[in-house]
């Protein structure tokens, strides 16, 4: 084989290049954890629902709630966790509790790089700014 | 073979005489159900404005149209009409009923400004070319719902409306001078959105009255239930002169205007006066 250390060198310098965003993670700082969302300020314990189930599906409830409110007018939720019923509102019922939204909302948003665009139309209240 | 080629075209020219026959049956019938009384599953809201109580220049106008963009977070881009989005608004009552052609009642009658908002027709025409359905009569109460999730900016809901009560959100509402510092938490709309009047359906689902029926102190606007005899709507509408918006295309609009009946306005001017207003009749 002619050049046999150019290749291989070659070779060599691809390898490091084409891994080297694996290696910069792996050497940089250790990778930032899971955000810490703000608890509620308000002394509230409880989310309309379990909190892993929030944590996963809160968007798929926000939806539900949005179609049914819109479409069927049927503007409170009652609760499968505690039965209590909760006024299906973005701006009133959630963020009454989580009332910082940078804090809460974009603090996760950011971390997963997801750009939901409820706040282009739902208002954040005057007290919770 | 030839008798067998005259069967076919007669059997032919036959069953397109039939497809065409049902057709027009069906349409006719269908034609007959546009003018029959509103129906819908339970309540049927409707509004009277009673255009007497009004006056020109009135501060209740303003009050009014405030009361309703105010609490719905309406954008307000005054220098440029072009952008002007509206649920409540007024035009002269001539030009507001221009269908009823009132030329030759008395000139301040003629630009008397009238209030205007979205009908909730009873046969609305902008429900039905929503290719998203944004956009539809809510069967439990007949009022013209919008999702503003669903709307694509299409216009052609702005096209159907021969009312012109819906608005296009040329620039993003946000960024209006009025919107800087609001204090409802009603969502605004966002850039390339229709908007229009919901008749407070949020107002609606809470027991409480449209924003603009509210602040009227006199029963100047009176909002209720046409499908219940004895609502004030319907005591209104049996007992005075009322009519419509443009009702001859059979949208069935269902806000409804108590004009000056004769006697009153004999009480206001003598006849005498009211023809020496137009000349050469006195």
């Amino acid at each position: 084989m002619y050049d046999t250390g150019k290749i291989v060198a070659g070779l060599a310098v691809f390898v490091v290049l084409a891994t080297s965003p694996l290696w910069y993670n792996a050497l940089s700082a250790a990778p930032p954890g899971a955000p810490e969302l703000q608890k509620p300020t308000n002394g509230s314990t409880e989310c309309v629902e379990a909190t892993d189930y929030m944590r996963a599906s809160h968007m798929m409830l926000l939806d539900r709630w949005r179609d049914t409110v819109v479409r069927d007018d049927v503007r409170t939720y009652t609760s499968e966790l505690s039965g209590k019923t909760y006024d299906k509102s973005l701006s009133g019922t959630c963020l009454d509790c989580h009332s910082d939204k940078t804090q809460f909302c974009d603090a996760c948003h950011t971390y997963s790089v997801v750009d939901p665009y409820c706040w282009d139309c739902h208002v954040i209240p005057k007290e919770a700014e | 073979m030839k008798s067998s080629r005259r069967k076919f075209l007669k059997a032919a020219g036959l069953s397109a005489v039939g497809v065409a026959g049902s057709t027009a049956m069906a349409t006719s019938a269908r034609r007959t159900g546009d003018h029959e009384p509103p129906t819908t599953e339970g309540k049927r809201w409707a509004m009277v404005i009673d255009l007497r109580k009004f006056s020109k220049d009135d501060a209740l106008i303003d009050k009014i149209t405030d009361a309703c963009h105010r609490v719905h977070n309406v954008p307000d881009f005054a220098d440029d009409p072009k952008n002007e989005v509206k649920w409540i608004w007024t035009e002269d009552f001539e030009t507001a009923f221009h269908s009823q052609e009132f030329h030759y009642i008395r000139e301040d009658l003629k630009s008397k400004p009238t209030l205007l908002l979205c009908n909730h027709c009873d046969n609305p025409p902008c429900t039905r070319v929503c290719p998203t359905q944004a956009t539809w009569k809510r069967a439990s109460d007949g009022v013209v719902m919008m999702d503003w999730h669903r709307c694509i900016g299409c216009r052609y809901c702005m096209v159907a409306c021969p009312y012109g009560s819906r608005s296009f959100n040329w620039k993003d509402p946000r960024k209006a001078p009025n919107l800087a510092e609001t204090d409802s938490i009603y969502p605004t709309r966002m850039r390339g959105v229709v908007e229009k009047c919901t008749f407070c359906d949020e107002r609606l689902a809470r027991g409480q009255q449209p924003a603009c029926v509210e602040v009227c102190d006199n029963d100047e606007m009176v909002f209720g239930d046409l499908n219940d005899p004895s609502s004030n709507v319907r005591r209104l509408l049996a007992e005075h002169m009322t009519i419509r918006r443009n009702p001859g295309l059979g949208t069935q609009p269902e806000v409804y205007y108590i004009v000056e009946d004769p006697r009153t306005l004999q009480e206001i001017a003598p006849a005498a006066e009211v023809f020496g207003e137009e000349g050469g009749h006195a």
